[in-house]
């Protein structure tokens, strides 16, 4: 499904990714799980050119990345859900799902509003489809974040520390529509601190650092006993 | 010292025809520099160097020069390049407009800037378009933000388009020169001209306030 290999990111002299190999398969959910500044956000942005590789290839449903109308190709199969929501800020939560599919799938208002309307309903927030997003709270605005996303069809999703800017009583609301998700065959790449989210739904855990792949293998097997002491020691400050 | 109100009263009906015609200006000159100003703005921020560097020029040139320099450059200096004379109308037109449009680059370029990059990501990974991601999301969100000195640039121009009656075209500011040249009366003029220009300016600043609180809510 995304093929990484030899990926590489300089921001100017400073080496962010250095030589990234990663291959995810179909249905698979994989997450990302680093130190700060350890390049894992980096990584999740190359996927859909949102940073551009210094080298390397990244080929996403076999397409590979090359030039603008690939990007977008990319993009479009690709959605992504930001640490900080981003909505649009000026557009009511319905207007937010139907801008994408009208413009860019060229589906009519009535096929693009059924849609957003099924997906309002799976993230639990039919009744704001009128609100405008500073009205919702941080949890209601993550979950129209990905119905926004969701809304585009994607073959796969990037979360970029989907959780972080929430408050505590509101990360579970949003874990729980990714649970779902995952549970339904979504293809996903999560960079997240929630161990509790990559042990329960992770299909495979990876451990970056230095902007290496340092580990990876199924949650039980990096949480129980992983085996670079890097890991070990990165593990034993959050759990 | 007496003022005579008759001279204002007989005066009035060319001043104020010479308002409209001041207003005339001012509009089409906002109007195309806003435009211009639209697309130089956006060159400035492109990630294009030769498209960057264009833009700057002719931002610096343009704040870096008087207008009433521009004025005569379209005006004299023109005319001498294409062999032809050039209409009042058009030179003031179109050194305004070349000089709003700089200004106005400058005040789109700081809109587009203080929208969050997460909003232009967002659009982007979404699928859309460079263009797209501008015209729905960016300039949305930059245009209410922009539209208080917007209106601080229409009332700039609009009292800067006197100038353009150093080449005989028969704006307010002109009609004023011509009527005092017949009647020597230049304090009641200019006292009327000078009022005439407040309440056109006065009402702008009014109906940009009034835009900003209606765009404040949302």
């Amino acid at each position: 499904m995304i093929k990484i290999s030899n990926l590489h990111k300089n921001f100017g002299t400073l080496e962010v990714l250095r030589g990234i190999d990663l291959e995810i398969a179909e249905k698979e959910v994989v997450v990302i799980i680093g130190p700060s500044g350890s390049g894992k956000s980096t990584l999740l942005r190359c996927i859909n050119y949102l940073e551009e590789p210094t080298s390397g290839t990244i080929t996403v449903d076999g397409i590979e990345l090359s030039g603008e109308a690939n990007i977008n190709a990319i993009r479009r199969e690709v959605g992504m859900v930001f640490q900080r929501f981003n909505l649009f800020p000026h557009m009511t939560v319905m207007e937010n799902l139907l801008l994408a599919p009208m413009k860019v799938r060229k589906l009519t208002r009535a096929e693009a509003e059924k849609n957003a309307l099924t997906l309002l309903t799976k993230v639990g927030l039919e009744s704001k489809a009128n609100a405008y997003p500073e009205q919702l709270s941080g949890g209601q605005q993550q979950r129209v974040a990905i119905a926004r996303a969701l809304a585009m069809k994607p073959k796969a999703l990037l979360f970029d520390e989907p959780t972080s800017a929430l408050d505590p009583e509101m990360i579970k609301e949003v874990l729980d529509v990714m649970k779902d998700l995952a549970q339904e065959g979504m293809t996903m790449v999560v960079v997240t601190h929630e161990m509790g989210f990559a042990r329960e739904v992770g299909d495979r855990v990876i451990f970056v650092d230095g902007g290496k792949i340092v580990e990876q293998g199924p949650p039980e097997a990096i949480f129980t006993c992983a085996k670079e002491e890097r890991t070990k020691s990165f593990l034993s400050k959050i759990l | 010292m007496d003022l005579n109100f008759e001279i204002i009263q007989n005066a009035l009906p060319l001043l104020l025809q010479g308002a409209g015609i001041t207003i005339q200006i001012t509009a089409l000159s906002v109007g195309l520099g806003l435009l211009i100003g639209m697309i130089v703005g956006v060159a400035r921020l492109s990630s294009i160097k030769t498209v960057k560097y264009l833009a700057n020029i002719y931002v610096d040139f343009i704040r870096g020069t008087p207008l009433l320099v521009q004025i005569f450059l379209v005006y004299f200096a023109l005319p001498i390049l294409t062999g032809s004379r050039i209409d009042p109308f058009i030179a003031a037109i179109a050194a305004c407009s070349i000089n709003s449009g700089a200004y106005i680059a400058e005040i789109f370029r700081g809109g587009i800037q203080s929208i969050d990059i997460g909003q232009t990501e967002a659009g982007r990974s979404l699928g859309l378009s460079w263009y797209q991601t501008m015209r729905y999301v960016i300039m949305p969100q930059a245009f209410k933000r922009i539209i208080p000195p917007l209106g601080n640039e229409f009332i700039a121009m609009l009292k800067d388009s006197s100038l353009v009656s150093v080449i005989g075209f028969e704006e307010l500011t002109r009609r004023g020169q011509l009527i005092i040249a017949r009647t020597y009366a230049s304090f009641e003029i200019w006292l009327a001209v000078a009022f005439i220009y407040l309440i056109m300016t006065f009402t702008i600043s009014r109906f940009v306030a009034y835009l900003e609180r209606r765009y404040q809510t949302k």
